[in-house]
């Protein structure tokens, strides 16, 4: 590819994180090693160099984790909640503070472009304690005529496409509702975790309360092995295949349990939306975070009737996206996160050429080291193909189209996940009426991957069960008889 | 068989299933007889099969999405009306509660009451949900954000052995208040009158056909279907024993369907939390809506 006179100059993030070599197990307030002494490096995904390694968290580590959270439940479960709340104040305002070495360091861990970590995860992560903090003091008035009661030990286990988004969406709300936590942060991602344990030990956190055990699919279920055995909640962010297992190893223990799991979510395009509004939209809804993103639109509707002419504007927009160097302030789409990820992502590539889509992708140079896919499209994918079926979890969006609203609704809905949809049109009953039947938990219209703390997040049949965010996500942390 | 000239024969009861508002039979032919608390042969009951469930199932998500739709304001009358086909079944109930469960007068008249008190709790809920569980969000940035409560569709209602009356009618209320169907698992045995007593009242009302169905039958039968059947979206259920209550999350991670099973909520006569919202919150889902706010 011949380099534009436009092309941008590089502009690298130069803050650096301060790391150690390698870091423990923060269990009790201190970190300590496996009991194995295994150990393992995260790698950059994007150089494939060693951040830093970490320890390998085995089953009896786990149990020293919940034995720790076991410990500190009662005080920390009975601590006045007007103090716990100023606690989780002052943890958002100490993330705040180092926001953007955390940004760099979630760039550098996972992959994402920088301006991703540093506009959007890190302003929601601070934004999350913020909100739950003042959540504290005022249960009573979330769950009127009820008493809201802590639940106890919490075994949240995150993935790695949000590492300290989703350790905040998991911790802020337990905390505030007065549990203690064993988080495990996924294997390819651990790094933001560990800083995110030396702020809350510095903040004061009392020890045990969080703790943070890195590791494989082991420690998970080393997590889930202890639902009903000390472990009283779990909470699973990940695909839904995983979470099945997870929800048939918690069956019968009386834990409770909340999943945020896959999805395959519609992004539908009428005629008579702002199409160049609706372009940006498409492209944010599959190609932000890679389409590392469980809410991805990752099938995209558009109305039969202007189906060329969005597909040629789209491509257009496509050919504009900058890969590469997630650290440089201008790279739109960064690394693959993983080289496991990226083969799963060439297996669906070659599943939808093989099938007879039409393959649409950005013509630019990739890196040499490193995990990278170019953003895709298919068009002409019937809703049979695996690529329009199966969640990809990579930038790879499947393009189908619709006569009717009917039809758009039947389509969109013909799925068994329901975590999100996206509808473009300027008729506003048409929208409202759209969000109505679409079966979703979260409905963006006219806009796409919107997140807040105080707006719930979280789906709908195989996508999971419980919502995270808002007062609707406290229900996940907190017993007053019901349900999970 | 004496002559004597005023002595009337009683006409019993033919028991059957409820099913999309129709009183069919089992259709594997199967009963099991009921005995009162003398243990006398009062009744056959119809043994709901497999199949019977899967018949189920297909009327109560054909059903369904209309009740849904139905404004709350009509739901709320519905239900209202249902308390009305209680109240003038009240008689009926309490002799059945005496005859079967072997109490007092005065204690099944308590529970007649109080189901039909809850009734009308619930009548009122069905338009007020809405506004205690879901609400305007305060995003931070230039968007109009809404989150409500939706039906998740088809709901099975496990019933635990005991008293049957106000457990049906305590887990059958959330579900539908809140626009989903049921589908009742009455344990079959002495109490299945009590089960199809409800499902008369519930088909004198204006109830749709569909949304309350009524199965007597084995749990331990059916309930592995429950578990694994792709079209049912939730399960209720309460003070079930522990394998079972096992043997049904279990089995409903299959489709990871939504299972409320009361662990840690109080027993049935306790008004404060079977009349409040939080017993119809684990059969809502929350749905969010974005939208840019702008001039």
């Amino acid at each position: 590819m011949t380099t534009s006179p436009f092309a941008y100059a590089p502009a690298p993030e130069s803050v650096r994180p301060v790391l150690k070599p390698s870091y423990g197990l923060f269990i009790g307030g201190k970190f300590v090693e496996a009991k194995s002494g295994k150990r393992f490096a995260s790698i950059n995904p994007a150089t494939e160099q060693p951040i830093a390694e970490v320890a390998d968290a085995g089953a009896e580590d786990v149990a020293r984790a919940v034995a720790a959270a076991r410990k500190a439940f009662p005080k920390w479960s009975k601590t006045k909640p007007a103090e716990r709340a100023k606690l989780l104040f002052r943890i958002a305002r100490r993330i705040q503070e180092r926001s953007r070495e955390l940004a760099v360091l979630e760039s550098m861990d996972g992959g994402k472009p920088i301006k991703e970590s540093r506009d959007d995860d890190l302003p929601l992560v601070v934004q999350h304690f913020f909100h739950h903090a003042g959540w504290c003091d005022k249960l009573a008035y979330a769950f009127a005529g009820a008493t809201p009661r802590p639940i106890g030990v919490c075994g949240q286990i995150i993935p790695w496409n949000f590492p300290l988004m989703m350790a905040a969406w998991k911790l802020a709300p337990a905390l505030a509702c007065g549990n203690t936590c064993v988080l495990k942060p996924a294997e390819t991602t651990p790094m933001t975790a560990l800083l995110l344990a030396e702020i809350l030990a510095e903040c004061g956190l009392p020890e045990g309360v969080v703790n943070i055990v890195t590791g494989g699919p082991d420690a998970g279920r080393a997590i889930t092995a202890l639902a009903g055995k000390g472990v009283d909640k779990v909470a699973f962010t990940g695909s839904t295949e995983v979470g099945k297992a997870i929800a048939k190893a918690v069956a019968g223990t009386g834990a409770k349990l909340t999943l945020e799991l896959g999805g395959k979510s519609p992004n539908i395009v009428f005629a008579d939306a702002a199409l160049d509004q609706a372009v940006e939209g498409v492209v944010s809804g599959i190609w932000f975070n890679q389409g590392h993103v469980c809410c991805a639109g990752s099938r995209l509707f558009v109305e039969e009737s202007i189906h060329d002419d969005f597909i040629a504007r789209l491509e257009r927009r496509m050919q504009q996206l900058r890969v590469g160097d997630p650290l440089d302030k201008n790279t739109d789409v960064g690394a693959i996160n993983s080289k496991a990820q990226l083969d799963t992502i060439r297996r669906y590539l070659k599943a939808g050429s093989d099938e007879g889509a039409t393959k649409l992708e950005v013509a630019c140079d990739l890196p040499k080291k490193g995990f990278w896919c170019r953003p895709t499209i298919f068009t002409g994918v019937q809703p049979s193909h695996t690529v329009a079926r199966e969640e990809i979890f990579g930038p790879v969006l499947a393009v189908m189209t619709f006569r009717t609203p009917e039809e758009a609704v039947q389509r969109a809905n013909n799925t068994t996940y329901g975590l999100s949809a996206g509808v473009w049109t300027e008729k506003a009953a048409r929208a409202l009426e759209m969000s109505n039947r679409l079966t979703a938990g979260v409905v963006w219209l006219n806009t796409f991957n919107r997140f807040d703390a105080s707006a719930p997040f979280g789906g709908y049949r195989e996508s999971g069960f419980g919502r995270e965010g808002g007062r609707q996500g406290l229900s996940a942390y907190v017993s007053i008889g019901g349900g999970r | 068989m004496s002559a004597a000239g005023s002595a009337r024969i009683e006409v019993a009861k033919t028991l059957k299933l409820y099913v999309n508002g129709a009183f069919p039979r089992s259709e594997s032919g199967r009963t099991i007889p009921v005995k009162d608390a003398r243990k006398r042969i009062v009744a056959q009951a119809s043994h709901a099969s497999r199949k019977d469930l899967r018949d189920a199932v297909e009327a109560a998500n054909a059903a369904q999405p209309k009740w849904a739709a139905a404004t709350a304001y009509n739901r709320g009358q519905v239900v209202y009306r249902l308390a009305e086909m209680l109240e003038a079944r009240r008689a009926e109930f309490v002799s059945l509660i005496v005859s079967i469960e072997g109490r007092s007068k005065a204690d099944a008249t308590r529970e007649i009451d109080r189901a039909i008190d809850r009734c009308v709790c619930y009548a009122g809920w069905t338009d007020k949900i809405a506004s205690i569980l879901g609400g305007k969000q305060p995003v931070a940035g230039p968007y109009f954000v809404f989150s409500m409560p939706e039906a998740m569709g088809t709901v099975a209602v496990v019933v635990p052995d005991g008293a049957q009356l106000l457990a049906i009618v305590s887990l059958v209320l959330p579900v539908i208040a809140a626009g989903n169907s049921a589908i009742v698992i009455a344990p079959i045995g002495a109490n299945a009158p009590l089960a199809i007593a409800f499902a008369e009242a519930v088909a004198t009302s204006d109830v749709p056909a569909g949304i309350v169905n009524v199965l007597t039958g084995m749990r331990s039968e059916l309930a592995p279907w429950i578990a694994s059947h792709r079209d049912i979206a939730g399960v209720a259920g309460a003070q079930l024993p522990a394998a079972e209550a096992a043997a049904l999350e279990a089995g409903a991670a299959e489709n990871l369907k939504r299972v409320a099973l009361f662990r840690d909520a109080p027993k049935f006569d306790d008004d404060a939390f079977w009349h409040s919202p939080w017993a119809i919150q684990p059969f809502v889902e929350i749905k969010t809506v974005w939208h840019p706010s702008a001039l």
